[in-house]
């Protein structure tokens, strides 16, 4: 059964059309991947799926309810938790403070409780940081826990962002580039986390630049160029989609 | 020393910092028990911005947001107590209450539309928040006397027991500005403190993580005015008079001064901040007519080399953390 599905998906803004007419069907507990060169749409397209963007015309249903005009939290709470292409990391707080955000929805508790502090609040405060101890270990950051996040390594940085996310059990996690200015090393040891995250039962969604770690990883892929999707199959299929290398190499290699 | 980094990132710079400048308010206290007069009454509005600036540290600290207009919720603490005690003959206490559920409903209702701004616009909104309520301050003499504004506010009390000596009045605001810092700690470091938190650097991050951004800010604000009506209260009680210039413009700016002084942001920093921008003027009397220009100097010298205030003096001691995670 198809978690997310998206029908006629158009986005303009003013006169360009940043998206047009794109269907999409992410199977439940599937590791879906979407690629494209730059400027492809690939960003808007999720911007649009997270609540982040209006959509000029289109419908989106998450886990069969329509989430299209739904605000961002919203579209959050029902289980749809999104990372940024750009870290949007909470500065100022330690990594585990990070980490421990992400449960906003997981806890409950307002200014009453934390004043008075009784006895469930603190054991819920004391489970959320054994659990983002957890997270932070499983993307191997539990040596930074109580560092400033801000000072973190950039590629480590979005392994926060992933781990962050996680804290908020989604039902599917989209991942906004998340390899995007990483070296080799730290490519390989994401590709392991995201396949961890996908064997837990969590569908993912990933939007990458790097076709070599989506076609080792992914089940499936879609292709945009222009704002249109030109091709979806397995990662065989994709790799072997005249379209593609168009797309990837220009018009003459891929007739060479 | 890991367990320590790790309590003074959690807390804000709690741990030793506090222990150090408690020690230094303890001692300055105590010179200003002996000596009295007229430092008390500097200590007393001390105090008194402290509550204020603590507050005002939940939007724009806490939440990261920029209100120039909180002195008019200091105006609707100040008149609604004198108007309450003068007039109505309320209880100081009572009208202190009072007052402050006022400011928590007009800041709903302020709140509410102009916190669909942000940046420069939320600033310009919010200046001119503080901007109206001035002007209303002075023309609507019915209900405030304009400029002559209101003399013979009792002081604070309960019942029978009311604080009329200087020094106790001092220790009273004291206590009500550590009670303060307490509330707002707890607040910090909970559920509703990191959200706010998440916001002010992030609020793509924090809406994508389901946090209601529109609805965190609006507590943050109403937390804010709430505590500005508190201060404008304590004033009106502990001065005995107040008219429109007390809560004018020279109030925001003083207030910002104080909680950059003393660390946007942290739990101690607005305390901190009160305290020495209110003693900064004293300290540098000596020079004479030259006073407001060594005023200025001095608060340029802090804020060139603690940019992010004077509870960071905190970190100068310790390790950086970076250091520490930078074997990986």
């Amino acid at each position: 059964m198809a978690l997310l599905v998206a029908r006629n998906l158009t986005k303009h803004f003013d006169g360009l059309t940043a998206n047009s007419n794109i269907d999409l069907e992410v199977p439940e507990g599937s590791l879906f991947a979407i690629i494209g060169p730059n400027g492809a749409g690939k960003t808007t397209l999720f911007n649009m799926l997270s609540g982040f963007l209006r959509p000029t015309a289109g419908v989106i249903e998450f886990a069969g309810v329509e989430i299209t005009a739904m605000r961002q939290h919203k579209i959050a709470e029902m289980g749809l938790i999104r990372t940024f292409q750009l870290v949007q990391i909470f500065q100022g707080m330690s990594v585990a403070e990070n980490v421990e955000v992400g449960f906003h929805l997981r806890t409950r508790g307002g200014i009453t409780s934390a004043l008075l502090r009784p006895r469930w609040l603190r054991r819920q405060e004391a489970e959320i940081r054994a659990k983002a101890r957890e997270l932070l270990d499983f993307v191997g950051l539990g040596q930074q826990a109580e560092m400033n996040a801000e000072l973190l390594p950039y590629g480590q940085q979005r392994l926060l962002e992933v781990a962050r996310a996680m804290a908020a059990e989604p039902r599917l996690l989209l991942l906004d580039e998340p390899a995007a200015g990483l070296n080799t090393h730290e490519t390989d040891a994401l590709a392991k986390i995201i396949q961890q995250i996908n064997a837990r039962g969590v569908t993912v969604l990933l939007i990458e630049h790097d076709v070599g770690l989506v076609t080792r990883i992914a089940h499936r892929i879609a292709v945009l160029d222009f704002g249109c999707k030109i091709a979806e199959g397995t990662p065989e299929e994709i790799k072997q989609h005249p379209d593609v290398i168009a797309a990837y190499l220009g018009t003459e290699a891929a007739h060479a | 020393m890991t367990l320590r980094v790790s309590i003074s990132t959690r807390l804000g710079s709690y741990g030793t910092f506090a222990a150090i400048s408690a020690v230094g308010i303890a001692l300055l206290f105590a010179l200003v028990f002996i000596q009295g007069g007229y430092l008390l009454t500097v200590m007393q509005l001390a105090m008194i911005y402290g509550v204020f600036c603590v507050g005002l540290n939940f939007f724009m600290g806490y939440t990261g947001q920029a209100s120039f207009g909180q002195n008019a919720f200091a105006a609707i603490g100040g008149y609604g107590t004198a108007i309450l005690c003068v007039q109505f003959g309320w209880e100081p206490v009572a009208a202190l209450v009072a007052s402050m559920a006022i400011a928590s409903v007009a800041s709903l209702v302020v709140g509410y539309p102009t916190l669909r701004l942000r940046g420069h616009y939320l600033a310009m909104a919010t200046f001119a928040l503080g901007l109206i309520t001035y002007d209303l301050s002075v023309q609507w003499t019915s209900l405030t006397q304009g400029y002559m504004g209101y003399a013979g506010i009792p002081p604070l009390g309960i019942g029978r027991f009311v604080v009329e000596d200087e020094r106790l009045k001092l220790v009273c605001l004291m206590a009500i500005l550590l009670f303060s810092l307490w509330l707002s700690g707890r607040l910090r470091n909970s559920r509703f403190g990191r959200a706010l938190r998440a916001i002010s650097t992030s609020e793509a991050g924090a809406a994508a993580l389901g946090i209601r951004i529109s609805q965190y800010k609006l507590a943050a604000f109403v937390i804010a005015a709430v505590y500005a009506s508190a201060a404008g209260s304590l004033f009106a009680h502990t001065v005995g008079f107040i008219s429109p210039e007390v809560f004018g413009l020279q109030m925001v700016v003083v207030t910002f001064t104080m909680l950059y002084v003393g660390g946007v942001g942290t739990v101690l920093g607005p305390a901190i901040g009160a305290i020495i921008a209110s003693l900064l003027p004293e300290i540098v009397r000596g020079a004479g007519r030259f006073q407001d220009i060594a005023y200025a100097l001095a608060l340029l010298v802090l804020l060139i080399y603690l940019p992010k205030g004077l509870s960071t003096l905190a970190d100068l001691g310790k390790r950086r953390p970076a250091e520490q995670g930078g074997g990986n």
